[in-house]
């Protein structure tokens, strides 16, 4: 019987196999960052250990950095430490370190795809759950905790159970692909499946609706895996892979030999079975918004929010989650998506803050202003998009039309920075996660594509984007 | 790390599904760059007001749950961030037994690499167990849980078993492989990355 992606991927990595036992699976590329590892580190301090491979680890930091001035000291002391023990860890440790003054600097996820340092066929690890970003090369790319990240510093590996594999399949074409996007794509593929939906799994997307989207565009799909349950997302290397990843700085010198080995063995073999499959229809699909505390909590643009009883189908369980959201976004049932009012918008994150995103978003600003009550910010996913962008003029639209122009880094993600909402406070956010909390203790997210949360900051209100002339 | 020890406890019910690790622990106290002292801020949230004074409507503050060292919690616990400060501010706590309905992968493979032991029952059983209120025996040696009334049995992968119940250490075990990881580096076609 053939084989799925993932299992090839799987099988090119054992170093032990047991029978009914976790395999250790070797790991090809090590993502570190400066929040999830100054305790790994400790630990093999503590046990007089080495880190194994620094030629396949590679450190930034984005979680807790300032997105304004860098020339500025980083105010918050207990950040300067934790950055600072990046600093010394990697000097320590011998590990290539992207830190805040260098040009390649930006969020890990973000920044390895663009500096080829993400291949197909490899294992990638990073101690950050959205790693799944990574899968959208073909590459089988897992979030760990902080135990497994200093297992890797000493062993290069990692003890895995082998998971089951997922198939969403994506058929059909979007009417307007400007005003219903990947980010679209993923919330309308969670709200089917629910947030716990890919527990156990390693999601392979298919399909036309997947192969027709740029790479950025799959990073998007890939990296909201995670929202899904999943441990994992992959998309098969195609030539738009091939190509993305051809000339960048860190793209290996024998790239074409790799390409062809990867042209024949990184795909599902047409005879391959799935243990579960998912089919999404996107002809008719509507830009998505988030109305509750988590990504499956989430309707189409142009619907009202629903009661908990709708939401729940009977579920009791469900049905007080939604209760207690709505509560906690201070929103009735029935109320219309279009009339909820935003206070602040925020475009970034590595789910959306690529450039192809920053390029869609300005589309829909440009030669307008930020409607007077709303804040809004544009953080580029990297010093290379933010560079990039400059040099397209993007900048000075976001400027022009009142939005904040920031440096790289995580930002109002997770608000682990000085940038967060207040108590109350409700955004229009690009991001992955509409936790309660999560952007800032009381704050009330709202999950949207690029170009939603630009009309929404033009507004002051969520509006169909497919309304609006995008092309 | 200690070996996992039977635990007689109180159950402490949180009667919610997905828990992220975002409520477990916010992100402001992931800062740190130790692994200690995370338990005074678990659930931070919802343990506490705006003044950071305890708020008598969350379970953790009601207390005659001083003391529980088993969480009871809804369907999907753990889901979202894959910070493991979530895991050590359960543990500091004083949590070292915590059952769910279904955990996400991260948390669930996170709890035991640091001691603590996730059960997953059916979700009549959790419910169950969230009305239990005399002390109750988890047993992992014998994979049973004890409660005055019946005994519950729960699977558990016999790797992660013997990992909790010796309590050890996961990278010493590996560092074990090391002649085959080295044959597989040699083997290897992935270009090192600098």
């Amino acid at each position: 019987m053939g084989k799925t992606l993932f299992e090839k991927i799987w099988e090119s990595h054992i170093v032990v196999e047991k029978q009914n036992q976790p395999a250790l699976i070797y790991i090809d590329r090590h993502l570190v960052h400066e929040v999830t590892s100054p305790q790994a580190f400790d630990g093999l301090r503590m046990n007089d250990r080495k880190v194994r491979r620094p030629d396949l680890t590679i450190a930034t930091m984005d979680h807790n950095v300032p997105t304004n001035d860098r020339s500025l000291p980083i105010l918050d002391q207990t950040s300067a430490i934790q950055i600072k023990t990046l600093e010394k860890n990697c000097e320590d440790f011998g590990i290539k370190l992207f830190d805040i003054n260098s040009p390649n600097q930006g969020i890990v996820h973000v920044i390895g795809p663009q500096l080829g340092i993400t291949l197909p066929g490899t294992t990638i690890v990073c101690g950050d759950s959205h790693t799944s970003t990574h899968g959208a090369f073909g590459a089988l790319a897992l979030g760990i905790g902080t135990s497994d990240v200093e297992h890797v510093l000493a062993s290069q590996t990692l003890w895995l159970e082998k998971p089951k594999t997922f198939e969403v399949r994506v058929e059909g074409k979007r009417r307007n692909p400007h005003a219903v996007t990947a980010k679209d794509i993923i919330l309308s593929i969670i709200k089917n499946i629910g947030t716990a939906g890919g527990t156990g799994t390693v999601i392979e997307y298919r399909g036309e609706g997947i192969t027709d989207l740029s790479m950025e565009q799959r990073m998007t799909i890939c990296n909201m895996s995670i929202e899904g349950g999943a441990r994992a997302g992959l998309i098969a290397p195609d030539q738009k892979t091939f190509d993305y990843l051809r000339n960048r700085e860190y793209t290996p010198k024998n790239y074409e030999s790799l390409v062809d080995f990867w042209k024949k063995n990184l795909k599902t073999d047409p005879d391959a079975t799935f243990d579960k499959t998912f089919v999404l229809d996107i002809n008719e699909i509507a830009p998505q918004v988030s109305w509750g505390t988590n990504p499956g909590m989430t309707c189409d643009v142009d619907e009202s929010i629903p009661s908990p009883d709708e939401f729940s189908n009977g579920d009791a369980n469900q049905k007080k989650g939604a209760e207690k959201a709505l509560e906690y976004m201070a929103l009735d049932s029935g109320t219309m998506i279009e009339d909820i009012k935003i206070d602040r918008v925020f475009i970034g994150s590595c789910t959306n803050a690529r450039l192809e995103d920053l390029i869609e978003a300005s589309k829909v600003i440009q030669g307008q202003k930020v409607a007077s009550n709303v804040n809004a910010m544009v953080v580029p996913g990297s010093q290379m998009v933010k560079k990039q962008a400059e040099e397209m003029g993007l900048d000075k639209i976001f400027i022009d039309a009142n939005f904040e122009w920031r440096e790289a880094g995580c930002s109002m993600c997770l608000g682990m920075n000085p940038d967060i909402l207040s108590p109350g406070e409700r955004c229009a956010s690009t991001s992955n996660r509409n936790f309660e909390g999560r952007q800032g203790n009381g704050g009330r997210t709202h999950l949207v594509s690029p170009v939603m949360a630009a009309a929404a900051a033009i507004n002051g209100h969520f509006v169909d984007v497919r309304k609006l002339d995008l092309n | 790390m200690e070996p996992f020890q039977k635990v007689k406890s109180i159950v402490t019910p949180l009667d919610k599904v997905n828990v992220d690790t975002d409520q477990i622990i916010p992100k402001q106290f992931l800062k740190l760059v130790q692994k200690s002292g995370f338990g005074k801020f678990l659930f931070f949230n919802w343990r506490y007001d705006e003044n950071e004074n305890l708020k008598s409507d969350f379970i953790l503050n009601d207390s005659k749950y001083d003391g529980s060292k088993i969480l009871v919690a809804g369907d999907n616990f753990g889901c979202g961030s894959s910070r493991e400060h979530a895991v050590w501010a359960l543990d500091d706590y004083g949590f070292s037994v915590i059952i769910s309905s279904s955990f996400a992968d991260i948390f669930f493979s996170n709890c035991f690499k640091n001691g603590i032991l996730p059960i997953v029952l059916e979700s009549t059983l959790v419910d169950k167990l969230q009305q239990e209120t005399d002390l109750i025996e988890v047993d992992l040696e014998n994979q049973v849980i004890k409660t005055n009334s019946e005994n519950i049995a729960f699977e558990i992968n016999s790797h992660k078993k013997k990992i909790l119940l010796e309590g050890l250490d996961d990278i010493a075990q590996t560092l074990q492989f090391e002649e085959k990881i080295s044959s597989f580096e040699e083997k290897s076609t992935i270009p090192s990355v600098l």
